[in-house]
């Protein structure tokens, strides 16, 4: 008996968090236009998630690649269609790991970081003193953070798809003995637009997933130490588990 | 100032290679590519029975150097044929009139590819020539229906006859009409 009760306790606390985080994306939303005019305010906010996040980004697309390479040729060697690696490694990348690993590496660079700074700000009561002084704190703080994560994290995941498919063709080409050609036409063959487009899609529903888990958890950290704590390490779990289950909504409502 | 140079220098860098990346995606990844230096190249075409699964950008070849690639598949509805254009890179300009085209396949389930082989003529093909020799690509559910209607032919009697040696007598008139 006690355990259904708490089973239905902890069912209404999360229905009651999605319906704090789906208001508080509302009222994000309704303040952007306004926060638009501050351009320099998301610019700022751009380069902290976006060109901060680069060396990682670039790093980990390279060594996924890579691995891509040398997994997709040992699995296509047996099949003997070495060729299609380039197809395969693409593929994969753009539609799949490229936005996937970008929004999990994403959420921990940049989503902490905003967590940890927007908690730390509510700890310190920097947010209070902008109500106090009639700024509105989600309009000054919030919405450029927010922004900005949105528009990193699309360009983030090409950067990682590019790198990712030249570290394919490295390993493929360079190592394995790939033909280069064959490598790059039958790519260009079997790759679609259609394929670019779902790796863009998904890069953007992740950039505004990670971003708004970020920001919500950093405004309504307990203003503790511990509290802002728990903030970044919620945002990392709830942003992971999040990504991987739109990416299954979006890959099945795109097949 | 020091501090907003660097900011803007690092945001500027970040964006251009965001959409380098997407425009390298969208151009350079897929056949809607943007081919920007053209070598010197002419033009063939040749005229197949069935080109199989032979897609354009696919490589022709010459005893497994790739000279060129195909730039266009048309269909002629007067001969019922696939019209295969194919660019030649201007270096190969050697290639005999009476040369055959055949397609092929790159390992067991790759893309197909076109294969010259050269002929004995003394004149060579020019920019807008056909090649007039061409063998069809190799269709596997064409040869695994002749093996299965082989195989039922071998069989059949067997079934009737409960005997194994008029199979084997069947089997044999068999193979020689092949």
């Amino acid at each position: 008996m006690n355990l259904i009760r708490e089973l239905w306790q902890s069912l209404v606390e999360a229905l009651v968090g999605l319906g704090a985080i789906v208001r508080f994306l509302l009222r994000v939303i309704a303040q952007s236009p306004r926060a638009l005019l501050r351009l320099d305010l998301i610019a700022q906010q751009i380069y902290n998630s976006g060109a901060l996040s680069l060396v990682i980004i670039m790093l980990s697309g390279l060594f996924v690649g890579m691995v891509l390479g040398l997994q997709g040729f040992q699995l296509l060697q047996r099949f003997g269609s070495e060729e299609a690696l380039g197809t395969a490694a693409t593929i994969g990348l753009v539609k799949e790991l490229g936005p996937v690993v970008t929004a999990l590496l994403f959420a921990g660079r940049a989503g902490t970081a905003l967590a940890s700074e927007l908690g730390l700000m509510r700890a310190t009561d920097q947010l209070s003193a902008m109500e106090m002084m009639a700024v509105d704190p989600i309009r000054r703080v919030v919405v450029p953070r927010f922004l900005g994560g949105v528009i990193a994290m699309p360009l983030l995941a090409a950067i990682f798809s590019v790198i990712g498919i030249y570290g394919a063709q490295l390993v493929g080409v360079q190592l394995m003995g790939v033909d280069s050609g064959s490598f790059w036409s039958q790519m260009r063959a079997s790759v679609g637009l259609s394929d670019i487009n779902e790796g863009i899609v998904k890069s953007c529903i992740f950039g505004v997933a990670c971003s708004l888990i970020a920001v919500y958890e950093g405004y309504y950290a307990t203003p503790t130490a511990e509290g802002v704590g728990r903030a970044t390490t919620r945002t990392v779990v709830t942003s992971a588990v999040v990504v991987l289950f739109l990416d299954y909504l979006i890959t099945a409502a795109f097949l | 100032m020091r501090k907003s140079h660097t900011l803007n220098l690092g945001t500027g860098t970040f964006v251009l290679l965001g959409f380098a990346a997407l425009f390298f995606l969208t151009t350079q990844t897929t056949s809607r590519g943007i081919s920007f230096a053209s070598p010197p190249h002419y033009d063939l075409t040749a005229k197949f029975d069935n080109i199989g699964d032979l897609k354009v950008g696919a490589p022709v070849s010459m005893s497994g150097v790739e000279m060129g690639r195909v730039t266009k598949i048309d269909f002629d509805s007067k001969e019922y044929k696939a019209v295969v254009t194919m660019r030649l890179d201007a270096r190969y300009d050697k290639i005999p009139t009476d040369s055959d085209a055949a397609i092929y396949t790159q390992g067991l389930l790759g893309g197909k590819f076109i294969g010259l082989t050269a002929g004995g003529a003394e004149t060579y093909l020019k920019g807008g020539d056909q090649i007039d020799f061409t063998q069809s690509a190799f269709v596997l559910e064409n040869l695994i229906g002749q093996v299965l209607a082989n195989f039922t032919k071998s069989t059949a009697p067997s079934d009737s006859g409960k005997t194994d040696a008029p199979p084997a007598a069947e089997a044999k008139p068999s193979e020689k009409t092949k």
